[in-house]
């Protein structure tokens, strides 16, 4: 009923988590908290720790020469995932939360002024909810936020006034909750409109979909290696160079200077100004080696297959009633993706029960909390999925909730 | 999994013992968890020192709820000497839920006896030391 674009099955073999000899196999369906890795991934990273060690742009010697040479490797594959212009537009982070920490103290430092307004919305993660509260306060800039409807998606009707005096709108592609995928390019065009900037966190969407920055024409972009098949410890900024080059350093340190005297420094050009010290060097090569992976198998077909996971997520759901699940119905603006509730059953339990059974989902606030309180709900459980879920894990999950029903009925 | 959910639990979940609150009363403190939203209401009658009363109330998970159901059976009658001396253990034992490898669930299972430990000793006008609540 479903055609996978790839064969599921050998994407499955190419995971070993996949394959632990266990009872009771796991239906794993946490994917969008963070992915599981396939064995290129984690040989790329074994391998270069076992052949390659050593500090990337330091060593005169022949080792250096081959970690730089893979690092900077590693940032070009990331460029040509996201087109961007160049790949010295692309910054090497922790994960999505410092890119956009980042973004916000040395862009917001230096460009907000007291009654500036940073618009967010009401879906948005807390990790880009709180930088921004912190520059407000450093800056005395506001925040507002776009209010969601019962469906889950963005409340446009009055997206010029909320505009107005908007110099930073922060947004989610693709929310880590609702799975809801926002209209990016319309609102980047009229962010833009009245002067403002645009960040996307893209931590849901880049694993997920073609995210294509020159065709969205933003201005900022974060996401995490970890939720796309990469290591943790890895993350991206990516930036429009004439901003970056405009923008302060965040962190200080080495790597990231011209010249160094006791009074004051000079800093070097991006992407260095902003990876201060030694980096994540192998864990930047293993993202190198996802981004290959996915490239290989294609981010049309990725998102074609998750876009059938989806319908078929929520039919099934739709067969237990007494669940209730949040955000737009099947259509091209859901991700593969459900939170839900449980009419009488806390999602504690739920989530319990589902262990129990082989089945890995989240409960609770999921790091949105204004989204839930938008909700009425205090948490929820959210099955997620990615391109190794296939319908029996969804199958699973379902006969799972059978089994709440009946301890709870 | 299912020693999680053993009958007594569900039982408890689904028939809790002393639902409700106190009017008038000599304690009452709320405690919640901001993680997934349970929370807890505990209200104490207390006379020459000793619980004489008791009842709770609150939205939550069948862990927190069941557990403070549990407490609460055990509270009638104690000396507050007692309260001061009742701990982890003691909560653990009483509900027994294999809890140790589960730092997120026992949270939800300590709920109860948070609120009547910071109850308790606000009512003596003394200040608790955290590690009695953790
Ligand atoms: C939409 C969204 N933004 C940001 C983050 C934060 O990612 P990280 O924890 O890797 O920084 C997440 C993941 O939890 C997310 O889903």
């Amino acid at each position: 009923m479903i055609k996978a674009p790839f064969d599921v099955a050998t994407i499955r073999s190419q995971f070993p988590i996949l394959q632990l000899p266990s009872e009771l196999p796991v239906a794993f369906l946490d994917s969008a908290s963070s992915s599981q890795k396939p064995e290129a991934v984690i040989s790329a990273l074994a391998d270069y720790y076992r052949t390659t060690n050593a500090n990337v742009h330091r060593g005169v010697y022949q080792l250096s020469e081959q970690a730089t040479f893979e690092f900077e490797r590693a940032r070009g594959l990331v460029a040509l995932l996201i087109n961007a212009t160049h790949h010295r537009e692309v910054i090497f982070t922790r994960n999505t939360t410092e890119a956009i920490n980042l973004v916000a103290h040395a862009w917001g430092g230096s460009n907000l002024r007291a009654g500036d307004v940073i618009l967010l919305t009401q879906m948005e993660h807390h990790s880009n909810i709180v930088p921004w509260q912190l520059i407000a306060q450093r800056t005395g800039a506001v925040l507002r936020a776009i209010p969601i409807d019962s469906q889950g998606r963005l409340v446009l009707d009055d997206i010029d006034t909320l505009l107005q005096g908007v110099k930073m709108l922060a947004i989610t592609h693709q929310s880590n909750v609702l799975g809801t995928i926002n209209p990016i390019a319309e609102l980047t065009r009229k962010a833009h409109a009245v002067g403002a900037l645009i960040l996307v966190d893209g931590a849901q969407s880049v694993p997920h979909m073609p995210v294509d920055v020159q065709a969205l024409d933003i201005d900022f972009l974060a996401f995490s290696g970890h939720k796309m098949v990469g290591p943790t410890g890895v993350g991206v900024l990516w930036g429009r160079k004439a901003l970056l080059d405009a923008m302060p350093p965040f962190l200080g340190g080495g790597s990231m200077i011209k010249t160094v005297t006791i009074e004051s420094s000079t800093y070097a050009d991006v992407p260095a100004r902003f990876e201060a010290g030694t980096p994540m060097i192998g864990e930047a090569i293993a993202l190198g080696a996802a981004v290959t992976y996915l490239m290989d198998i294609g981010m049309a077909n990725i998102a074609a297959y998750e876009h059938q996971l989806s319908a078929y997520l929520i039919e099934r759901l739709d067969e237990v009633p007494e669940v209730t699940w949040y955000g737009p119905p099947v259509g091209a603006d859901r991700g593969a993706m459900a939170a839900f509730s449980m009419t009488g059953v806390h999602p504690h339990d739920i989530a319990q029960i589902l262990d129990g059974e082989g089945v890995a989902v989240r409960a609770g606030h999921h790091c949105t909390q204004p989204l839930h309180v938008a909700l009425d709900v205090p948490s929820s459980v959210r099955a997620s999925c990615y391109l190794y879920t296939n319908t029996h894990d969804i199958d699973r999950l379902v006969r799972g909730l059978s089994k709440v029903k009946q301890l709870f009925g | 999994m299912s020693d999680m959910y053993r009958d007594l639990i569900l039982e408890h979940h689904r028939y809790p013992h002393n639902f409700g609150t106190l009017d008038p009363h000599d304690v009452s403190q709320e405690e919640h968890n901001p993680l997934c939203g349970d929370r807890i209401r505990l209200d104490l009658r207390i006379v020459d020192n000793k619980i004489t009363e008791v009842a709770f109330s609150g939205k939550g998970c069948a862990v927190s709820q069941a557990a403070a159901s549990m407490l609460t059976d055990e509270l009638i009658g104690m000396d507050l000497d007692q309260v001061r001396q009742y701990g982890k253990a003691e909560l653990l034992d009483l509900i027994g839920l294999p809890l140790d490898k589960n730092p997120v669930r026992l949270k939800c299972a300590l709920l109860s006896l948070k609120a009547l430990k910071v109850g308790v000793y606000r009512y003596l006008g003394q200040n608790i030391t955290t590690d009695e609540l953790d």
